[in-house]
């Protein structure tokens, strides 16, 4: 059996009312150890107030190749800004 | 810079029409600005200097926690003594960013570490000195950590995602390195004259291995081309050089110390400082194994390695069990 730690994936809330950030990877032999290891590594400076840590394996990515299908669609749908609608000044704020 | 005589790998830049299809537009990226990331395509020279170059870097990062280790115990106050703590645990994170950049382009932890060991990959050359002195600790994290620095802002901007975010978490903290280094130099350079002497003999023996941290001159650096269009590379080693003497010939002024150089003058039409180039004969000698410390260190790294063995191969085993007996409850 292969005997290197698994690979983490570590994510840390910076301050409160923020969402948890990627910050990086490390290894780690369980969930426990990949959190202590997380703050000695990526929160020496208050970087952070939470750590989320998941075993990298169990990340599920989408493809570089297909960026096409998932995001181009939305570029021509220009009406989901709200900038795409004029407004009279008259209105006011809106 | 803590990557030094990094082999490109591939036959040199390509023109346009030499290149594949995939080639051009990956070259296409890279030239945008774009960053590459870990599972895009990238040509297969193009990851493999990668993870020397990064590999490397991480190298330097871990072994040269050991020259400033070495004064921990012996650091003049408890206020000194906390922060060299804190700057020998950065060196240790950096390393571990820089390992886990290299992993994204499927290198292991495990091969890049035995690959240190055997010798086969390379660390820094400043790491191959001792530090005698207290006054040590004061040049090498103005001089050592100041040289690394002008290397590394530049390779902020980087073409391969990983790597250049690791060195923006890097960049924010070296700066606390070199600015800890130049305070214990003021102090020194301030005190007793035995004190200041010892500040001008840390000087006088870390000028030129500093120096030599940039790598051979541009005359004698052949792979630089490709990997400066690959932008994994963003300066010429006498670039960064000069500015790296620039930079710090004044503050060795301030200090009140001589640079070690009789020929070192400003040149009014250049606009630069003229500065006598290091011994190269000794830094490739120190780079094949010759230095004064090589030995010291490779045999500390496998110390390590090998009498933490038990500790990891137990903290394995521990997770295993308890995970087998969650399921088992489950």
């Amino acid at each position: 059996m292969k005997n290197e730690w698994p690979l983490w994936e570590v994510f840390i809330r910076g301050q409160h009312g923020m969402s948890h950030r990627h910050v990086g990877s490390l290894h780690a032999p369980d969930a426990e150890m990949a959190i202590k290891n997380a703050r000695d590594v990526y929160t020496r400076r208050n970087e952070g107030v939470s750590i989320w840590v998941v075993e990298a394996r169990h990340i599920a990515a989408s493809s570089p190749s297909d960026k096409g299908p998932l995001y181009e669609p939305s570029e021509s749908k220009v009406y989901r800004h709200p900038t795409f609608f004029d407004i009279p000044e008259e209105v006011g704020a809106m | 810079m803590y990557a030094q005589m990094i082999k490109t790998a591939g036959t040199g830049v390509k023109s346009p029409e030499e290149m594949t299809e995939e080639e051009r537009r990956f070259q296409a990226r890279v030239d945008a600005n774009e960053k590459i990331e870990p599972k895009d395509w990238m040509p297969e020279d193009y990851r493999k200097t990668l993870i020397r170059q990064i590999g490397q870097h991480a190298h330097s990062e871990i072994v040269g926690q050991l020259p400033e280790g070495n004064w921990i115990t012996r650091a003049p106050t408890l206020e000194r003594k906390a922060i060299l703590l804190a700057k020998v645990q950065d060196e240790a994170g950096h390393g571990l960013y820089l390992y886990c950049a290299a992993e994204t382009l499927g290198v292991s932890r495990d091969e890049l570490t035995e690959q240190l060991l055997s010798g086969k990959m390379k660390y820094s050359s400043i790491f191959n000195y001792p530090t005698l002195t207290w006054a040590d600790m004061g040049a090498v994290g103005w001089l050592v950590d100041g040289a690394a620095i002008m290397n590394q802002v530049p390779l902020q901007r980087t073409s391969f995602g990983p790597y250049s975010r690791a060195m923006i978490r890097i960049c924010k903290e070296e700066s606390f390195h070199q600015r800890q280094g130049y305070d214990i130099m003021m102090k020194m350079a301030q005190g007793t004259p035995a004190q200041k002497k010892m500040a001008q003999d840390a000087l006088n023996r870390f000028w030129y291995p500093s120096l030599m941290m940039f790598g051979p001159s541009d005359k004698d650096s052949v792979h630089s081309a490709q990997s400066m269009a690959w932008k994994i590379k963003m300066n010429t080693n006498d670039e960064l050089r000069q500015k790296f003497v620039d930079q710090t010939v004044p503050q060795a002024e301030y200090l009140g110390l001589t640079v070690p150089d009789e020929h070192l003058k400003w040149n009014e039409e250049r606009g630069h400082y003229d500065f006598s180039e290091p011994d190269w004969s000794e830094f490739y000698d120190v780079l094949k194994g010759n230095g004064p410390c090589n030995t010291d260190r490779l045999n500390a790294r496998r110390e390590a390695w090998e009498e933490g063995q038990w500790v990891r191969d137990a903290m394995l085993a521990h997770a295993r069990k308890k995970a087998a007996a969650k399921v088992a409850a489950e």
